[in-house]
């Protein structure tokens, strides 16, 4: 399916790339018709028990609750954190270390900014106040981005330096922004969410319903999910129909065409960065609100980015977004003890039930990574070969 | 910018090196310098290792906490003497958890194996896989809670063998190499990035278990009564000969004792780094070196030349851990203690990188020295720091709200300066302070940064 020559050459790798297809085991078609008639099944055979149909909606109701919201939120924040490293992959062509501290710079502005807001009574109603902040916090990493762009990484591209140089200027970088953000902000937990905390709360959704699981919905988790959708939506729009998207596109693509077509990459580079930037100050942000912001939590987020980013295809837009989801809800399905759900179902257990435990929330997204290598080792997408 | 390769420049740095020792020795105390130094021989233990990967045969290695973590763990399992009581309790429900383990990871690669048929080979090794799981958790859990039960605030482990912590040395370099060489068949089929990507997470994993498997070495309730290879200072009160000595060099015997307890901590690591410093010289400079840096240089050439470069990788990861393994069992040596929650990337991985970087990948004196100067720099830094603050907010109130978050802040200063010179040596010297030195320059110059012009 391949050339021989795609190990060689890292640039022209996508151009014969098959497009976008999900991996062999979904599909045939009969494969999902027998699962699904598994499932049925199973469901009947539960839904068939005294009281079984309200204790399958318990079940999933704490299914929702513990699982699937959290990690929806979880998974946006991961994606919008991927989607800059897959990008200054796809461009530059090098991991970028320091993408975790760039996120924990910019999400310091907004804490910043957010205070002074505070102290001067605006707010943003029940919406938190650091919605308001955002552009500032934006604008400050765009500035350091910029700034490391034109005093490292320019004059390494225009070297031509092998990648791994890119590398270990980026580990530079990172113990700057590091050091920069604890000598600014301090190494310390911030709590910088405000406005009203829930949507729907445990107590009343209980009431609403009448089932004895509770449901909570936070403001956090659906302000992540809407500003990360929107933000997809508007980067996608721009990488598809703008001439500057399809430019950078391009040179994602091939560089040499790119520049013969008389594209300029220090163009490209800048907005490579400004969009990086940005999204990793939006990613910083969300997830500052819905756990709380503390520097080196932001460091240890970048195993989980880079997995989401590998696991669906490096250099990969959309494998970006799959693979935060997919490293979200195994981080949050394989920590989370069943017990009460498969007591609502009928198995009444003594242990928890957890597969792992909460502690190896970080292993899980670096096993995930080594399978996904191991068995697809271009990610879902078949994103580059590095 | 001319390189000079002579003989001055390494001359000349180590000697600048020493100085600024004995002004730290002259100015503030001999103890802080001899801590300096101890650090300095272990931090140049470690960067020898790294260079071993990256310098001699290119592997993006940022795994490096988690090597130096699994040394301490055999300065545990060594030196602390076997909990016998807990070894009662849980010792056969682990034994067999092992054994249910073993068996599963071989019943699911012989599977994998066999069966050719590919629909049937997911299902098949998924079933074996949830069945031996469950199976050696029903035996490992118990037998956790039993060991963790055993007289929990003092011990709770299963101890160790109780041998003298020196032959920890050794195991921490074989614990490292095993740990290494399953990492290594994993995960040297990945290019660089993806290497440098999956060793991080294995490390992150490798530190979790050893914070979360109290059973181990108590996680992070943390062994702190580790033996010594070096007499403890108030023996050395008790000795007529030591009181003689102390008088006749006219120094109070407790600050003495302490100075002679780091000077044979100095020694013992000295000899460990001489030792090592000599074998990668050697290595370096013989066939296996040549072809190492041939296969670094030019992958495909070296194949093609008939070098099993996927092997060649492999015992170089493992060599390389292993001497980062020595390294990190005598840290935890010198520490006395055991703390899994200490371990950061930042310090472990990446600061070692710095140092091998500014140092000089590829050239072993200039990883020796990058140890010696990084770690220098990052303890005199984090002094630095509060007093460059004090200095420079002296023109504000004492008791302003600046000042006073300015000097709490202040150590992490040497953060910045860390990235700050990794950036500025990459720049001007892409091949560290003292660069390889090589028969054929030009191949080993274009690996790192531009060509120098």
């Amino acid at each position: 399916m391949t050339k021989p020559s795609r190990q060689q050459h890292p640039s022209p790798v996508d151009a014969e790339a098959p497009p976008n297809r999900l991996p062999g085991p979904w599909r045939p078609l009969w494969g999902v018709a027998v699962g699904l008639a598994l499932c049925l099944l199973l469901l009947l055979t539960i839904v068939s028990r005294e009281g079984g149909g309200v204790n399958l909606l318990n079940a999933l109701v704490r299914f929702a609750n513990f699982v699937v919201i959290p990690g929806v939120a979880y998974g946006s924040q991961l994606a919008l954190g991927a989607l800059g490293v897959t990008l200054i992959y796809a461009v530059m062509r090098f991991s970028d270390f320091a993408h975790g501290n760039t996120m924990a710079f910019g999400a310091m502005g907004v804490v910043l900014v957010t205070r002074v807001l505070q102290g001067m009574d605006i707010s943003a109603g029940p919406l938190p106040t650091a919605l308001l902040a955002l552009p500032f916090g934006i604008l400050g990493a765009v500035t350091l981005a910029l700034v490391f762009d034109r005093a490292v990484y320019r004059f390494y591209r225009r070297q031509r330096a092998a990648p791994v140089t890119f590398v270990i200027a980026s580990i530079g970088a990172m113990f700057v922004t590091n050091g920069l953000v604890r000598l600014i902000i301090g190494p310390d937990n911030q709590r910088f969410a405000d406005g009203v905390r829930f949507i729907i709360r445990v107590q009343a959704f209980k009431e609403m319903t009448g089932l004895s699981e509770g449901l909570a919905l936070r403001t956090t988790q659906v302000v992540t999910l809407v500003v990360a959708v929107v933000v997809v939506l508007g980067l996608f729009l721009f990488l598809n129909r703008t001439p500057l998207g399809k430019a950078m596109r391009a040179y994602a693509d091939n560089e040499d065409l790119a520049l013969l077509s008389g594209i300029n990459p220090e163009r490209v580079a800048l907005w490579t960065w400004i969009i990086a930037a940005t999204l990793a100050t939006i990613a910083g942000t969300l997830y500052g609100l819905d756990k709380s912001f503390k520097p080196f939590t932001y460091f240890q987020l970048l195993l989980p980015i880079f997995a989401s980013a590998i696991v669906g295809g490096i250099g990969k837009p959309l494998g970006a977004i799959v693979g935060g989801v997919v490293v979200a809800f195994s981080e949050i399905a394989l920590t989370y003890p069943y017990r009460k759900i498969l007591g609502y179902l009928g198995f009444e257990t003594d242990s928890l039930v957890q597969l792992l435990s909460t502690d190896y929330k970080f292993a899980v997204s670096f096993i995930i990574l080594v399978v996904v290598l191991i068995w697809r080792p271009r990610g879902i997408f078949q994103g580059r070969v590095i | 910018m001319k390189v000079d390769t002579g003989m001055g420049r390494p001359f000349w740095l180590a000697m600048a090196m020493a100085l600024a020792l004995v002004a730290v020795g002259v100015l503030q105390s001999w103890n802080v310098a001899l801590a300096i130094l101890n650090l300095q021989l272990i931090s140049a233990v470690m960067a020898l290792g790294v260079n071993i990967q990256w310098g001699y045969g290119g592997l993006f290695n940022f795994g490096i906490m988690g090597f130096t973590a699994l040394g301490g763990l055999a300065a545990v399992l060594v030196a602390v003497p076997p909990v016998p009581e807990a070894w009662a309790a849980g010792g056969r429900g682990m034994a067999m958890a092992a054994v249910t383990m073993a068996a599963t990871t071989a019943a699911v690669w012989a599977l994998h194996r066999l069966i050719k048929v590919k629909a049937l080979r997911g299902p098949a090794v998924a079933l074996v896989f949830v069945a031996g799981f469950a199976l050696t958790r029903s035996f490992y859990g118990p037998s956790v809670a039993a060991i963790e039960a055993v007289n929990s605030s003092v011990t709770g482990f299963l101890g160790g063998l109780g041998l003298p912590i020196i032959l920890s040395w050794l195991a921490g370099g074989a614990l490292a190499a095993a740990v290494a060489w399953v990492i290594g068949r994993i995960t040297l089929g990945l290019q660089s990035d993806y290497l440098a990507i999956a060793t991080l997470g294995i490390s992150a994993a490798l530190v979790a278990v050893l914070k979360n498997e109290d059973w181990l070495a108590r996680g992070v309730k943390n062994v702190t009564t580790l033996p010594r290879p070096v007499p403890y200072e108030q023996d050395l009160h008790g000795q007529d000969w030591f009181v003689d000595l102390s008088v006749r060099v006219g120094m109070d015997p407790s600050l003495l004792s302490g100075l002679v307890v780091k000077a044979l901590y100095a020694l013992l690591f000295g000899a460990v780094l001489l030792a090592l410093f000599w074998l990668s010289h050697r290595a370096l400079h013989s066939p296996w070196g040549r072809m190492m840096r041939a296969i670094r240089d030019n992958r495909d050439a070296a194949e093609a030349m008939g070098k099993d470069v996927t092997r060649r990788h492999l015992q170089v990861f493992v060599l390389g851990s292993a001497v980062v393994g020595i390294a990190g069992a005598m840290l935890v040596t010198l520490n006395g203690q055991f703390t899994p929650a200490a371990y950061s990337p930042f310090r472990y991985t990446f600061l070692v990188w710095v140092m091998v970087i500014v140092g000089g990948s590829g050239n072993n004196g200039g990883a020796v020295l990058g140890g010696f100067l990084i770690w220098f720099l990052w303890v005199q830094a984090e002094a630095a720091g509060p007093w460059l603050m004090t200095l420079l907010t002296s023109g504000l109130q004492e008791d302003a709200p600046l000042r006073q978050h300015l000097l709490s802040v202040a150590p992490h200063m040497r953060q910045l300066l860390m990235g700050l010179l990794l950036l500025v040596v990459l720049r001007l010297s892409p091949r560290g302070l003292l660069p390889e030195r090589s028969g054929q320059q030009g191949l080993a110059r274009q690996r790192i940064g531009p060509e120098p012009s």
